[in-house]
């Protein structure tokens, strides 16, 4: 593979299970990713295939005591965060990766003003180098991460609570969050698809000009293709805990390779007509029996004896895009 | 932040006046109630030998003889100045026992209730913290038992274990017959005793307290403890936990302002209720550790039917349960701002 410097993130192999009542839900099943410094990478799958699961292990925020790793590694700048002590994964959360969530609702504390969580975070940001954070000092922060969101008023917005916020407002908010302490990279899962159309679009160009204007790395967790296209340099198409396809954006879109990947494109709603998509039959199995071999082998067409076996490596096909699925190797 | 004020005295406001609406409304159920009991409080109060025109004398000065809502018009003006009527049993004013009583049943919800709010959210935190280990299970039996056992019964037991095989602590009445007892200042025996710098009378009158209300507060104590517990380990799994988590705001700060703070709401507002329980499960137990309070009076006016004073009793009841309930939505209202601001759009 390229130069080993300049990555920011490779994750190997990575398993990671869920405790339930009757056994483990094995949700990821060997996912392998890597992130260059720079990079806009998407992560693309359907819901409930293990993407917001990937990304919460990265910071480490998987809800405590009901998952297990069996499997894996996480480095971070060639540093394994599996193993990291917890002053290790503090300063990395205060200072290298930021998680967007999904829904800013719920990812905002409703009883706490927006001014006391965005200043918590900047000040235990700070205090990791400082032994005494000035208040004003964390209230200029705070403004200036809100300015820089596009915030009207920003002074006004510190004393709101939640509640008092539109879900656009809300969710520039927790941008404003993420990038307060200028991290590294920002991992946006699926931002603003809980809102209107109108203001996703405008979240997402938002998202954009920072990540340029910074030159913050990027993982854009996402459902949509279309949005995929115009963010992202190279997508990871993954399926049911593993990673079945990855090429550049450009590569992807021109040659999918693998049977889920062309169903996803091929589910893409066209606005010219031609009815409803055709979709991919089937839905996501189930985690605590998942299939033998190929977790994709039940829904595909294409799938042979040796589908249901051993489950297909990524396999390269052109440079650069590679595959989890026999077909290609033939 | 002004308008925070404004809002938040509005609220008040509101939650009085509508106050002022129950303790009327109780006032005519308790009136009524008392009213259609079969038998004659003037023949009551003098006695079956009695003669018959001294009976019917008593009847008119206690507005017997007029309609009934006539008669309500008399009470309730009496009870508006402090006037509760006579008590057939002390033979006083009702408002002078309840004056002497009321204090002493006081100091022990006051003290049981405080039992309460502390153990129960330490229970609460202790076990959700350490969730699904075994002090987590522990908390859990001991709430099983401190819930499903009724408060007379522990007081008993406390009574038996710390009375009588082994008797560290005293197990009747509120001081030691040997004390001197401290100017009445608020009637509470601990804070009068502080007040005027009196330690050995203080520390008996809080050692009288211990048993008794240790016995009241479990039942509620449990209860609370159990729904620290829940709505913590709820809160847990909620996204802005792991977000806050995540944008490196350390675990202690995470668990003790961000998780904390939300939890406490669904515990605060069954506060009022428990206080509530507090309160009724409080008959027996002074009846038991033989505690002069407004319980153990009450039950002595219901035996006697002492009407005036039951009405009194319920009353005063009623106007205490009133005023913890407004504490508690206020303490809501400050600990959740979408009740303090009136918006509970899209919650």
């Amino acid at each position: 593979m390229e130069a080993k410097e300049n990555v920011l993130l490779d994750i190997k192999d990575l398993h990671i299970w869920y405790r339930v009542y009757g056994g483990y839900l094995k949700v990821l099943n060997g996912v392998n990713l890597i992130l260059r410094e720079g990079e806009r990478v998407g992560l693309v799958g359907e819901a409930g295939c293990g993407k917001t699961t990937t990304m919460k292990s990265i910071l480490q925020i998987l809800p405590p005591g009901d998952f297990l790793i069996p499997k894996g590694e996480i480095y971070y700048k060639g540093k394994d965060i599996l193993k990291m002590n917890s002053s290790e994964i503090q300063r990395l959360r205060s200072r290298e990766i930021a998680m967007i969530f999904q829904d800013p609702t719920a990812a905002l504390n409703p009883v706490f003003t927006v001014g006391t969580q965005i200043g918590d975070v900047i000040k235990y940001s700070i205090a990791l180098e400082e032994k005494k954070v000035h208040k004003e000092k964390i209230k200029i922060l705070s403004v200036k991460a809100l300015k820089e969101v596009s915030l009207p008023d920003p002074e006004r917005m510190l004393v709101n609570y939640p509640f008092q916020l539109s879900g656009g407002m809300r969710q520039r908010v927790c941008i404003a969050m993420a990038i307060s302490s200028n991290r590294n990279l920002l991992i946006a899962d699926e931002p603003g698809t809980s809102l209107d159309v109108t203001i996703q679009d405008q979240i997402l160009r938002l998202l954009k000009e920072i990540v340029e204007k910074k030159g913050t790395s990027i993982i854009l967790i996402t459902h949509s293709l279309g949005v995929a296209r115009e963010m992202t340099d190279r997508i990871y198409v993954m399926y049911a805990g593993t990673i079945v396809e990855t090429a550049l954006t450009k590569d992807l879109f021109r040659n999918p390779v693998h049977p889920y990947t062309k169903g996803l494109l091929a589910s893409v709603p066209k606005l010219s007509g031609g009815g409803i998509a055709k979709g991919i039959p089937g839905r996501i199995p189930d985690y605590l029996n998942p299939p033998q071999g190929c977790r994709f082998q039940p829904r595909c067409q294409h799938a042979t004896c040796s589908c249901a076996e051993n489950p297909p490596q990524l396999f390269e096909v052109e440079k650069g895009h590679l595959v989890a699925c026999y077909l290609a190797q033939r | 932040m002004e308008v925070k004020q404004v809002k938040l005295g509005s609220f008040l406001l509101k939650r009085f006046l509508l106050s002022i609406f129950v303790i009327i409304g109780l006032s005519i159920v308790i009136f009524i109630i008392a009213r259609v009991v079969p038998g004659d409080p003037a023949r009551m109060a003098l006695g079956p030998r009695a003669p018959e025109d001294v009976v019917q004398a008593l009847r008119k000065e206690m507005h017997l003889d007029k309609p009934l809502p006539v008669e309500y018009f008399y009470w309730i003006k009496g009870v508006v100045r402090g006037d509760f009527g006579q008590s057939l049993v002390s033979k006083r004013p009702v408002a002078e026992d309840i004056k002497e009583f009321f204090p002493a049943t006081m100091e022990l919800a006051i003290f049981a209730g405080i039992l309460m709010v502390i153990f129960a959210i330490l229970l609460g935190v202790l076990a959700a913290q350490y969730k699904n280990t075994w002090i987590d299970s522990l908390i859990r039996m001991l709430s099983y038992f401190g819930i499903a056992i009724p408060a007379f019964v522990v007081a008993i037991i406390f009574m038996l274990l710390f009375g009588y095989y082994w008797p560290i602590l005293p197990v009747l009445g509120r001081l030691s017959s040997g004390i001197t007892p401290p100017r009445t200042i608020t009637g509470l025996l601990t804070l009068d005793s502080l007040i005027e710098g009196n330690f050995p009378a203080f520390w008996d009158a809080f050692k009288h307290l211990i048993l008794p209300g240790v016995a009241l507060s479990l039942g509620g104590l449990f209860q609370e403890a159990r729904i620290t517990r829940s709505s913590m380990v709820d809160n847990m799994h909620k996204d802005f936990l792991a977000a806050e988590r995540g944008y490196g705001i350390p675990e202690k700060i995470v668990m003790f302002k961000y998780l904390l703070k939300p939890s406490l709401i669904s515990t605060v507002s069954i506060m009022g209720l428990d206080f509530a329980s507090l309160l009724s499960n409080a008959f027996l137990v002074e009846l038991i550790f033989n505690w002069p309070g407004i319980s153990r009076y009450g039950i002595n006016a219901m035996l006697h039917k002492d009407l005036d004073a039951i009405s009194a009793v319920i009353i005063v009841f009623g106007v205490v349960f009133l005023v913890v309930n407004i504490i508690v939505d206020v303490i809501v209202a400050l600990l959740d701002p979408r009740i303090r601001l009136g918006a509970a759009r899209d919650v």
